[in-house]
């Protein structure tokens, strides 16, 4: 026996650790940390869906009021199934603005006329740009905006009943916070 | 047969599994040879169980048995029968059956070609197999049953993505399966050759055609995928080092070190160590291709749900099994004692050079495909690795072992002269450079990098040749007597020189497409022309076709050079119904300089058709290399020298004793 014939196990050791730590840790790999977090929302400007639906820029954001910015597409079909819980959410009273993001206007304006509008506001994110200044992975995502315009959480996926909680704890977080 | 029988079958075929784990290598321990001689039936039983299970699964699948869960989410009444078929591996269950399947055939084939194998290493070669086959047979049972029934069952499946309907996809996972699981074999030979503490000449001559075996069928399965991946997706890229890929290019670099360094061993009784861990390493980096991409840990957004019970299980299975070997290495590896000196300049140290780039090369895209995942342990970031990073470090390393992949052949064993091989290599260093005007000539202008890689692939193809003309003293002897000695070369050397062919072949055929592809993205009503490197697509319109399970719109292109008709090209956007999804159909014609490649895209209004078109040179032979390769291991299989049970058996147990 050898101490340096050990090396390999050593070293594949070290490896099942580090896989161990990433799958035991809890954290779920899809969860997408935002490098945004406390941080201001980028500035940027997106003009209105239809003319009684205001536009949205990160102006809008910065109010005294906590909001939530939600990031939608009629193509996505997340979207459809956290549509009834978003617009709960809008119903108790929480502003939601929307993005829509890379989607065609009328298909967006044909969703929202099928499901109902929860949004007081809607961007057109008509390339993604706005996306990718966000960092949006993937749609449905949310953002918990606190009244100084700076994110205070980013949920990615859809609003369910399971983690719906997890938003209002958010919101609730969020007024402390400014 | 019902799915029951089939789940009944896979049961009993683990209690033979654990008794094969068990029984024979307690038996070689104890020099008990009733135990042993257990490990061939066992073997076989595990097997026929294992096929009746699969053949039970196939036939759920061919019966379009929607009582079945894994046949509801993966088939449909109205896919063809090729597709049903293919639908039984792919998924996560029915693949494991077929992962399952392989393994004990080809520890079946070990129990029943090995007959030259002494008895008691045999049996521990066969106990190996059958850990490793309970530990997947229990996975299977617990964590990812696949005859899961469904009641009430529904009237239609879910169907399989289109995208995978297509005969290069159907057989690209067995064929993948084949070369991780033939590796299997070259674990258990460096397990059992751990636990006896012997390892020879011999060993590595047993050892080497099923290393072969499952070299030739990776390189299938990855070429098959690529080629899938280049028409079907139509984008016309055919490698993209995005994990699943990369993790089928680990085994194959590390299997094709393994392969070189067993002949080291072979000849020389050298290098052992090195060899064993080679072999541990090649089955570790293949189950890691296997069930690391499916077990949640490096996946991304991308990845569907996964069972996070599957993905401990996994990893538990994964530790023991290269963990285990592992450390049976550092116990063990001590008792092998280092066989034959060589000298710095030796085909043993060109063979080692290779090993070592080889290696390294497994090891840059190791860190490549798991580096995004530590560097989040460490700091949170999330990143992705591209292939940026794979062209900046790869291609220098490729270049380095092609350019020493001319001399090894021409040195000889034990003590070589580098003097003596530089000056017969001088015919193919003049036609390397003369490849780069001629490269120039053709193509025209590109990168330093381009050019290099035209005159290392000529630079082979003539090493090949001036070795092959070394060996035969071609023009210094009769014709006669060349003609002798070329028929006298053993099988396998011409299966290397040809192998090595395939390579310069493939490294010609990534140059060339890589550098000079002629690219057009256009919009174009009916009667428009485009033109593309030197070819004229005009294009004449579209017109809806109706397939079998799918409509689809088809473009048709006209194809011109200096105004000679060259073909028709007939790119399709296909719509399948079940499940709802578009796949682009690209039409690709092969000419001996290089594949015209259209795809027709979405309407742009007015009766324009927004369409890309590509002439991309050489493209085909990356695949055509793959295939040569695969000829030159069949070739060098075929040499009646490494076929189990030819002559020069007293030779070989006089080198390797048995344990009694």
């Amino acid at each position: 026996m050898r101490p340096i014939h050990f090396l390999p196990v050593a070293a594949f050791l070290l490896i099942v650790g580090a896989f161990s730590w990433y799958l035991f840790s809890g954290e779920d790999p899809r969860v997408i940390p935002s490098a945004l977090i406390d941080k201001p929302v980028p500035e940027f400007e997106l003009p209105a869906l239809t003319a009684d639906i205001p536009g949205l820029s990160s102006a809008d954001l910065a109010t005294g009021r906590v909001v939530l910015v939600n990031v939608f597409a009629s193509w996505c079909a997340p979207c459809r199934i956290e549509h009834p819980f978003l617009s709960a959410l809008a119903a108790d009273g929480v502003p939601v603005y929307g993005i829509a993001y890379k989607d065609a206007p009328e298909d967006t304006r044909a969703f929202l006329a099928e499901l109902g509008n929860p949004y007081e506001r809607i961007g057109v994110d008509h390339d993604g740009r706005v996306g990718i200044d966000l960092g949006v992975y993937g749609v449905p995502e949310t953002y918990v905006i606190s009244g100084d315009g700076r994110i205070r959480h980013k949920h990615v996926g859809p609003i369910l009943p399971t983690n719906e909680d997890e938003i209002r704890a958010a919101i609730r977080a969020a007024e402390t916070a400014s | 047969m019902s799915p029951e029988l089939g789940h009944f079958a896979l049961t009993l075929a683990f209690g033979l599994a654990l008794a094969g784990a068990v029984l024979p290598l307690w038996g070689a321990a104890r020099g008990d040879g009733r135990l042993v001689a257990l490990a061939p039936p066992l073997a076989l039983g595990q097997f026929l169980l294992v096929a009746l299970a699969f053949a039970s699964l196939m036939q759920a699948f061919i019966l379009s048995d929607f009582s079945v869960l894994a046949v509801v989410q993966n088939s449909h009444t109205e896919k063809p029968l090729l597709y049903k078929i293919a639908g039984v591996w792919g998924n996560h269950e029915g693949s494991l059956v077929l992962w399952v399947l392989i393994l004990s055939f080809f520890a079946t084939l070990v129990a029943f070609l090995g007959r030259s194998l002494p008895g008691s290493f045999k049996a521990r070669v066969l106990g190996v197999q059958a850990m490793i086959a309970s530990g997947f047979l229990l996975f299977m049972l617990a964590t990812s049953n696949p005859f899961q029934r469904l009641d009430p069952a529904p009237l239609q499946g879910r169907g399989l993505n289109p995208l995978l309907q297509d005969p290069g996809l159907a057989f690209h996972p067995p064929l993948l399966y084949l070369g991780y699981v033939g590796f299997s074999v070259a674990f258990s030979f460096a397990v059992a050759a751990l636990i006896e503490g012997r390892v020879g000449p011999a060993w590595a001559r047993w050892m080497r055609p099923w290393v072969l075996v499952a070299w030739m069928a990776l390189t299938a399965g990855i070429a098959l995928g690529s080629w899938w991946a280049y028409y079907e997706l139509g984008w016309g890229g055919w490698w993209f080092w995005d994990p699943v890929e990369n993790a089928s290019f680990m085994p194959w670099l590390a299997g094709t070190a393994l392969l070189h360094s067993a002949i080291v061993v072979e000849k020389r009784d050298a290098l052992k160590r090195w060899t064993i861990l080679l072999a541990i390493l090649t089955f570790s980096l293949s189950l890691l291709g296997t069930f690391l991409v499916r077990s949640g840990v490096l996946t991304s957004v991308h990845a569907f749900a996964v069972d996070p019970a599957r993905g401990v299980f996994i990893l538990g299975l994964l530790a023991l099994a290269i963990g285990g070997s592992l450390l049976l290495y550092g116990w063990r590896a001590s008792t092998l004692e280092p066989g034959g000196l060589f000298a710095a300049v030796s085909r043993e140290s060109a063979l080692v050079v290779n090993n070592m780039l080889l290696s390294v090369a497994a090891a840059i895209v190791f860190i490549g495909t798991l580096y995004p995942l530590f560097l989040d342990l460490v700091s949170g970031e999330k990143i992705s690795v591209g292939a940026p990073y794979y062209a900046r470090i790869f291609v220098p390393l490729m270049m380095v072992l092609l350019l020493a992949l001319g001399f090894g052949p021409l040195l000889s064993w034990k003590r070589g002269k580098l003097g003596r091989a530089a000056r017969l290599l001088r015919p193919a260093l003049v036609l390397a450079l003369m490849a780069v005007p001629l490269a120039w000539a053709i193509y025209g202008a590109g990168p330093v990098m381009a050019f290099l890689g035209f005159a290392l692939a000529v630079w082979l193809v003539a090493a090949v040749l001036v070795e092959w003309a070394e060996r035969v003293r071609l023009f210094r002897v009769p014709p006669g007597a060349s003609l002798a000695r070329a028929r006298g070369l053993p099988r396998r050397h011409y299966g290397m020189a040809l192998a090595h062919l395939g390579l310069a072949v493939t490294i010609f055929g990534i140059t060339a497409s890589e550098t000079w592809t002629a690219e057009r993205l256009a919009v174009m009503a009916p009667g428009d022309t485009e033109h593309v490197g030197a070819f004229d697509f005009r294009f004449e319109g579209v017109r809806p076709v109706v397939g079998p399970n799918y409509t689809a719109i088809r473009g048709r292109f006209r194809v011109t050079r200096d105004g000679a008709p060259v073909v028709d090209l007939l790119p399709e956007e296909r719509t399948f119904t079940a499940p709802p999804m578009t796949t682009t159909e690209a039409a690709i014609h092969p000419l001996v300089s290089g594949d015209l490649y259209a795809v027709i895209g979405e309407a742009a209004g007015e009766g324009r058709w927004s369409v890309r078109l590509y002439m991309k040179p050489l493209v085909s032979w990356i695949w055509l290399g793959a295939l040569i390769m695969i000829l030159g291991g069949g070739l060098s299989l075929s040499d009646r020298r490494l076929r189990v049970g030819a002559p020069s058996r007293a030779r070989r147990s006089a080198a390797f004793l048995p344990a009694e």
